[in-house]
């Protein structure tokens, strides 16, 4: 069984310090929440974890299953089973999300191996029954003129065609109505699994509703201050993010 | 990203070929009356053709360079050191086994049969490329079209070629125009009988290939009325030629009712100028249709024209162009609007890469006498990196009161986030690159035919992997 460890992490963008000692342990199979206010670092840990060019770590380490991942490209990191869905996924106009998806799977082959043209539609076809996607979505270019909830549908797809290990979903329920939400967490809720763990970013506790933490982790000016069960989103949905304020806690790992 | 940037530099390299053969019946090099008769008598050609050949060396010589709009390079054409002429099964020759590895490996790469590999690489193929040729002739010419080369229809089919040769394009037009009318050698040309609709694309790869590639082409091309005809020329593999001169001149006659789709896909070594005049005229009702893809070359000016001389005609250009490192690719496309009812459409895309850089110049002409015409420009560029360079000179001249024209254009870039996002999904920095490229061309290679668009692919793919890393 794989897992992540983020040990003491530390992270800048220029001068800036945004994620100030962070420890987080996660493994596949479970699905952890990360909970906090605007600007506590949550989106920061996200793109950390894929490798985003523009932050810088400045101490600690990210460890996938016991190998330090910092110095990796975002490609690679992708491939060795490390998937992140985007707060606010990029259109790339003219690539439609069929081949997107191929050159995608295509990456993760060896040289010389091609990916099967019938397999892979095979794949797709039933990726999107999964998800309740139309088939003419697959000529569509990669969200391209998408509703924000249909950008949202299509990170969930991609998921589910990949495959990882490990999942960050970064605000997948930002800017989303109650419909298109419930949709998007029976798309989470049905990739959910032995073989995935699961890393749900929110700034509400309302997607938790549908898609039930194993662990909940309170994140709060770059550390997670207070660590839980699924109790402790309810907690923080009748308290609000207020508390944390007057909490200038220790630093609380994880599990 | 070391070994694959070796691989493309190879493939820049290809233009340094060096073939140490002389041709025993050449023109020698430099251009006087000599190398005109030189190649007349060579050729056989008859006395008319002398005259317009050393009238057309006048012309070549009262010109100045046209320095003016795309630049200066063409200072470094240096016209005293071209050979003009090389006799046909002259040229020069090697064997495959003589050909570097590396270059055997981008054929491969891109995907090249094993027949086109051989002619590219200089070598000669000419037993396959004949019988190819010779079929596929035999095919059309049971419906009456003739296909040809085009100094072997100036003395075969003179009732045909002499109506219309040197009509569209007058030697007169520019300075290179001239300079092929001096010299050319090789080219084809078609003519389709009315009505007849030609199935099958004309190629001019196995036809070239069975006679010789020329530097100085000459194409014409008649489709008399109602007919339809198709015709393909280049293919997206690096050039081998040790020329770095390229000066063809191409006519398109469509006659009442006729269409001629005009598919160029053309990749050259990058010391290469290719300065191309092409031009079609659409009587009453007809369409020319130019598709044009132009990579690779130190500088590429070629802007295909149609005249729409009769009402109802229709023109279009769909241009692609990817300016690599260091080259220039001057190129969009002339719509001259000679009749009520005309209409025509340009669509321009242009990618360049590193300090490349790529220009799109337009004419659309418009009389202010004319009713009911329309033109509709839209011209993309892409910029890849911070380096390159992208300038659009759009003329539009539309008067008069019952004429319409629409004109978009757009320039940009792929930006760190997108690229960011595809990486996240596995894809290396290059093969993001690539994919969004693609991307930005994919409504107009659609619209090649199925193998070209699938070399483009490739290609594109070669090309980006050297601009990233």
């Amino acid at each position: 069984m794989s897992s992540i460890i983020i040990k003491d992490l530390q992270v800048a963008i220029g001068d800036k310090e945004i994620i100030r000692g962070l420890n987080l342990e996660f493994s596949q199979g479970e699905v952890h929440a990360i909970m906090g206010p605007n600007g506590s670092g949550k989106s920061t840990l996200a793109k950390v974890m894929a490798g985003h060019p523009d932050y810088q770590v400045t101490r600690g380490d990210i460890l996938l299953d016991g190998e330090s991942i910092l110095e990796l490209e975002p490609d690679v990191r992708a491939r060795k089973g490390i998937f992140m869905a985007f707060q606010y996924p990029m259109e790339i106009p003219g690539v439609s999300n069929a081949n997107f998806l191929r050159a995608a799977l295509q990456a993760r082959l060896p040289e010389g191996e091609e990916i099967d043209a019938t397999d892979f539609y095979q794949l797709l076809y039933q990726k999107m029954d999964l998800l309740d996607i139309r088939r003419e979505f697959t000529a569509r270019a990669v969200n391209e003129g998408f509703s924000g909830g249909e950008k949202k549908r299509n990170e969930i797809l991609q998921m589910a065609i990949l495959e990882p290990a490990f999942a960050v979903l970064d605000e997948t329920d930002s800017g989303l109505d109650i419909d298109a939400l419930k949709v998007v967490a029976k798309g989470v809720n049905t990739l959910r699994g032995p073989n995935v763990g699961i890393l749900l970013i929110t700034h509400y506790q309302r997607i938790l509703n549908y898609i039930i933490p194993d662990f909940v982790h309170v994140m709060s000016n770059g550390r997670i201050v207070r660590a839980g069960g699924k109790e402790l989103a309810l907690e923080l949905e009748s308290k609000g993010y207020d508390w944390l304020k007057e909490v200038d806690a220790e630093p609380v790992g994880a599990k | 990203m070391s070994s694959t940037a070796n691989s493309v530099d190879i493939d820049r390299d290809v233009g340094n070929f060096f073939y140490n053969l002389t041709p025993a019946r050449d023109a020698g090099a430099g251009l006087s009356e000599r190398t005109i008769d030189y190649i007349v008598d060579v050729k056989g050609e008859p006395e008319w053709l002398r005259e317009f050949r050393k009238n057309a060396l006048r012309v070549f010589t009262s010109k100045p360079l046209p320095t003016h709009w795309a630049g200066d390079e063409l200072k470094e054409i240096d016209f005293e050191v071209i050979r003009y002429y090389l006799a046909s099964g002259e040229s020069a020759k090697r064997s495959w086994e003589e050909v570097p590895e590396e270059i055997k490996q981008t054929f491969e790469r891109l995907g090249i049969p094993e027949s086109e590999r051989k002619f590219l690489a200089g070598v000669e193929a000419q037993f396959d490329s004949e019988a190819v040729y010779s079929n596929i002739k035999r095919a059309v010419a049971d419906q009456g079209v003739i296909f040809m080369g085009s100094t072997e229809a100036l003395k075969e089919r003179p009732d045909i070629f002499r109506k219309w040769f040197g009509k569209v394009i007058p030697t007169g037009d520019n300075k290179f125009s001239a300079l092929n009318s001096a010299v050319f050698s090789g080219g084809s040309f078609i003519y389709v009988p009315p009505g007849v609709k030609v199935k099958h694309p004309l190629q001019a790869y196995f036809r070239i290939n069975a006679e010789n590639f020329g530097q100085f082409e000459r194409t014409l091309i008649i489709a008399d009325e109602g007919s339809e005809v198709m015709y393909m020329e280049g293919c997206t593999a690096p050039k081998f030629t040790t020329a770095t001169l390229h000066s063809a001149v191409v006519e398109l006659v469509a006659l009442p009712g006729a269409k001629i789709q005009y598919i160029t896909v053309q990749n050259w070594s990058p010391n290469v100028f290719n300065l191309v005049t092409k031009r079609g005229l659409a009587l009453e009702e007809a369409e020319v249709k130019w598709i044009d893809c132009n990579i690779g070359s130190r500088l590429t000016m070629k802007y295909p024209s149609v005249v729409l001389k009769g009402r109802k005609a229709r023109g279009e250009v769909i241009s692609i162009a990817l300016a690599g490192d260091g080259q220039h690719q001057d190129t969009g496309a002339k719509m001259i609007h000679a009749a009520d009812e005309t209409t025509s459409n340009i669509v321009s895309k242009s990618i360049s890469i590193g300090k490349g850089r790529a220009t799109y110049r337009g004419l659309v002409h418009v009389p202010k006498h004319l009713r009911g015409c329309k033109n509709n420009t839209e011209c993309d560029a892409l910029l890849i990196n911070p380096s390159s360079r992208t300038d659009t000179y759009p003329a539009i001249t539309v008067r008069g009161t019952g004429n319409s024209t629409q004109h978009e254009a757009s320039v940009s870039q792929i930006s760190a986030e997108q690229i960011f996002y595809m990486q996240q999904r596995g894809l290396s920095e290059a093969q993001a690159m690539s994919l969004a490229v693609n991307g930005f061309v994919n409504d107009l290679v659609r619209q090649f035919p199925m193998e070209y668009s699938v070399e483009l692919k490739r290609l594109i793919d070669l090309e980006m992997e050297g601009s990233v890393g």
